[in-house]
């Protein structure tokens, strides 16, 4: 199948703007006899409901936490990105694009790329005006800050919780339409599938959390703005909600999955304290602006430290590797994500590992308290700081913060067009769920900007393309293919509530978590890769025939929730596991042990792999096809990453 | 640590409920008090007991979806939300008593599950500055000192959890109403609605049966973001200014 991206031609920096004029318009007066479904309630979904509101369509919202205020995207610490240029530093939408592309190591579409940088600054705009509090300096404008891949200062903030107010922001447009009529809310109801007709997505099934109701909702589209699937991990910093099941579904029902093992590794979270342990706690990217980031010179030293024989703010100068600023003179402490994280890997490889399990690195302000005072970095981590009193019980103010690693994004998702579509007509997804801007590795504060790009600014426009080319006439819910699929999810929800076996769902999805981690996480090998995939499906089998699920369907059942979002998990790992198996070359986030350059930095193959892999679901059990969609550069020269 | 937990069961909205005592050994202090649950549910599921409900999501003190009223404290001991809460915090042998927020507005759904939609509600009576995407100036257009932009950031933190409602004797959601009130009272941007939004929200907040504010400021003690009292003071000059010039007559 040849996967039309339908990027508008002509110069880079005019597709968007003639694309929006050629896209076919909806009559205002016509625009309230459609109807659209948001499921999620993220940065993405809650800007795309409000907006889509706002302009006359009729729009249901739904998610599965109690309230639309409480999605992932409010866990966002550090900031986020637009090309304002307030600093006077040589800022501009094409930088922005450049770096984006070249941080996501050339395995982005351009054109995507530029719209979401051209459009970065009108969020900002757009934020500021809802009532959004961004961090001020003395004269009343907007104070920036820097982060990783970026020598400009371009990252808008709110203390540490930038994704709260953000997400507050796009909750609060939503609440005023929902007070308007325009949008109806279904929290706590979880989108069980997608329901096709004719090849156009036409509505999807719903189960209510708290009675267990399986229902249908009809709409003219569906726009699925769910997230992420670094959950497939099991510890990753995403909330324990997170989950893969929508766009899962919707990958069973026809919709292409784009590049699913490119997944994001953050150099700086808490490390692991034990195996009773359920989540991973991110410290903002913001905290390399200031923190430096070491572990002893020699495994001697290591080695005592981590036997409590001496303590880090011991250890002279000298006997201190300050390993990025050494690698990398230019970017220093602020290289991207994926660079940070495989060097905090080699180093405690190597035994210079800090803390008992050997894995953490050290994240010291003692210069930075030093040079500013403790009175400014409380200013600017205060929050992040208490959190990490909180959960380690050491005061990071008098010793260095231990972090490693964690799995943090998933640049991979659903593959869509240019206008959001995925494969399938009328079913669209926007923000993480999506695969587009971000390559093979995402820049810090892009997330936030990319979400709310697509939903604010980005699907008023290419929806109503769609829309236009279809008649307002009402889905009706009677057509059988939505009762059909209906019975399909119950007879899951009964498959589920009858197996009563013997292991929990957590069990299983521990034991998942430890393969992909293992296998398909910082780095990977073919051989190891074959393995994982004969593990997985060893351990999907086991799940179906000896998961236990307690309780019925007719209740809030917690239990059933994560088994149906295991289960979905189980088979999508597989897949990143064949995607990764795939691509022969390291890239970004994705890290193949046989492509590496003498210096250990990933190794690209761009005559073969310059390409968004797509895959097709073609069956239970059946291997997934592979359609490629090239990438063409027509504007950036493809060159070695280099942040030295 | 050995524990015994007390924890409230209650089957649905219409069950009565009660306490029922878990004992519950091999838990350590570096264990967060929901972890610490995780581990309970874990045995009881092994064992065919319907695993005890809680909300929780991020589990990183942002979301504001976990609660739980433990040993007569609003997110327990620390002033913090229970996701963040360790088992350092308590001693080997510790009895630990777990309630679901107790309020009229707040009605349980199930074990310590409780429906706080009622906020959404409040804040979709008027919690916001009417504007539309796009057709907005200039980020920079408006500088607003930063003094003014760190009190609306200090009101902002608010994580719509419940806990000053669950403090309250009066089961009050002052200090969540006040704190969005304020918020965007101190912005130049919440100006234009500013007394429609006041009268309209503190009118929603009454209608869901929420309490009256008697000042114990029980709610600024307990609350995990550190929401001030003074909000509630603010909010009250602002719906009684709204209230005798208002803009609805």
């Amino acid at each position: 199948m040849i996967l039309d991206s339908k990027i508008p031609a002509g110069p880079l920096a005019e597709k968007w703007t003639k694309h929006k004029f050629s896209s076919k318009l909806v009559n205002p007066a016509n625009k309230r006899k459609y109807d659209v479904i948001v499921v999620g309630t993220g940065l993405a979904g809650a800007s795309a409901a409000a907006s889509l509101a706002e302009l006359g369509y009729n729009v249901k919202a739904f998610c599965f936490q109690d309230s639309p205020r409480r999605a992932h995207s409010i866990a966002a610490q550090g900031g986020i990105n637009a090309a304002k240029n307030y600093q006077n530093d040589g800022d501009s939408v094409y930088r922005l694009f450049y770096d984006t592309i070249k941080g996501g190591d050339y395995r982005a579409r351009e054109a995507n790329v530029y719209r979401l940088a051209e459009v970065s600054v009108n969020i900002i705009d757009q934020c500021v005006a809802q009532g959004v509090p961004f961090a001020r300096e003395y004269g009343g404008l907007l104070a920036n800050r820097s982060f990783g891949g970026a020598q400009v200062s371009r990252t808008f903030y709110a203390r540490g919780q930038t994704g709260q107010q953000l997400l507050l922001g796009a909750y609060s447009a939503l609440s005023r339409q929902v007070a308007t009529g325009k949008v109806k809310l279904y929290p706590r109801t979880e989108m069980m599938d997608v329901v096709v007709i004719d090849g156009q997505a036409k509505g999807i099934v719903t189960r209510n959390l708290i009675t267990g109701a399986v229902e249908t909702h009809a709409a003219h589209a569906v726009l699925l703005c769910t997230g992420g699937y670094g959950n497939v991990f099991f510890l990753s910093t995403n909330a324990m909600g997170s989950n893969v099941t929508a766009a899962w579904r919707a990958h069973k029902r026809g919709a292409h999955f784009a590049n699913p093992c490119f997944t994001q590794i953050h150099p700086t979270c808490i490390p692991v304290s034990g195996d009773h342990q359920s989540k991973l706690t991110l410290m903002s990217e913001s905290l390399r602006n200031d923190g430096r980031v070491w572990v002893p010179k020699t495994q001697e030293t290591a080695e005592k430290l981590r036997k409590g024989q001496i303590k880090a703010n011991d250890i002279k100068d000298e006997d201190r590797d300050y390993f990025l600023e050494r690698k990398y003179p230019s970017f220093g402490n602020l290289v991207p994500r994926d660079v940070a994280s495989r060097n905090a890997k080699y180093v405690c490889d190597e035994g210079r590992g800090v803390n008992e399990t050997g894995e953490a690195v050290f994240l010291d302000f003692r210069d930075a308290i030093k040079r500013d005072g403790r009175d400014v970095i409380e200013q600017k981590y205060g929050n992040l700081f208490d959190m990490y009193m909180q959960i380690t019980g050491e005061n990071p103010y008098e010793v260095p913060m231990m972090i490693y690693p964690a799995v943090h994004y998933t640049m991979g998702g659903l593959w869509v067009d240019y206008n959001l579509m995925t494969s399938v007509p009328g079913l669209y997804a926007l923000g993480e769920a999506n695969f587009s801007d971000h390559g093979a590795n995402r820049l810090g504060a892009s997330a936030l900007m990319q979400g709310l790009a697509d939903g604010y600014f980005v699907i008023p426009y290419t929806l109503g393309d769609y829309l236009a080319s279809i008649p307002p006439k009402k889905v009706e819910e009677d057509h059988p293919e939505f009762a059909k699929v209906k019975a399909e999810v119950e007879g899951r929800i009964q498959k589920l509530l009858s197996i009563n076996g013997t292991k929990t769902v957590d069990y299983f999805h521990k034991k998942l978590g430890k393969i992909m981690w293992n296998e398909c996480g910082m780095a990977r090998t073919a051989e190891g890769l074959k393995k994982a995939k004969s593990e997985i499906q060893a351990l999907r089998k086991e799940f179906w025939s000896d998961v236990k699920v307690l309780g019925a369907n007719e209740e809030l059942n917690q239990s059933l929730e994560k088994a149906h979002r295991v289960a979905d998990f189980l088979e999508l790992g597989e897949l990143m596991v064949d995607d990764a198996l795939n691509r022969n070359e390291s890239c970004g986030g994705h890290f193949r042990e046989e492509y590496q350059t003498p210096e250990g930095e990933a190794l690209r193959d761009d005559e073969n792999y310059a390409y968004v892999a797509a895959w097709k679901y073609m069956g239970e059990g059946v291997q997934e096809e592979l359609d490629k969609e090239p990438l063409v550069f027509e504007n950036v020269k493809l060159t070695q990453r280099s942040y030295k | 640590m050995k524990l015994t937990l007390k924890i409230w069961r209650q089957k649905n909205a219409s069950d009565k409920g009660g306490f029922v005592a878990y004992p519950i050994d091999g838990i350590s202090k570096d264990m967060s008090f929901l972890e610490m649950l995780d581990v309970l549910n874990e045995h009881l599921t092994e064992k065919g007991e319907d695993p005890v409900h809680f909300d929780h999501d991020c589990r990183e003190g942002i979301c504001g979806m976990c609660s739980l009223y433990i040993n007569g404290k609003p997110h327990g001991p620390q002033q913090t939300t229970t996701c963040q809460l360790h088992m350092r915090s308590f001693n080997d042998g510790d009895t630990i008593t777990i309630e679901p927020w107790r309020a009229k507005a707040f009605p349980v759904v199930k074990d310590l599950v409780v429906d706080r939609s009622a906020f959404d509600r409040i804040i979709q009576a008027g919690g916001y500055v009417s504007v539309r995407t796009g057709g907005v100036p200039d980020a920079n257009e408006i500088p607003i000192p930063k003094t003014i932009a760190d009190l609306a950031m200090d009101a902002a933190q608010c994580i719509g959890c419940g806990a000053c409602v669950a403090a309250c004797k009066n089961a009050s959601a002052m200090l969540f109403t006040s704190a969005k009130i304020s918020q965007l009272a101190l912005l130049p941007q919440g100006q234009v609605e500013r007394k429609t939004r006041a009268e309209k929200m503190v009118a929603q907040m009454d209608a869901e049966g929420f309490g009256s504010c008697t000042n114990t400021g029980a709610c600024e003690a307990e609350c995990p973001k550190g929401i001030s009292i003074t909000n509630i003071a603010r909010m009250n000059r602002e719906y009684f200014s709204a209230v005798v010039s208002s803009d609805n007559l």
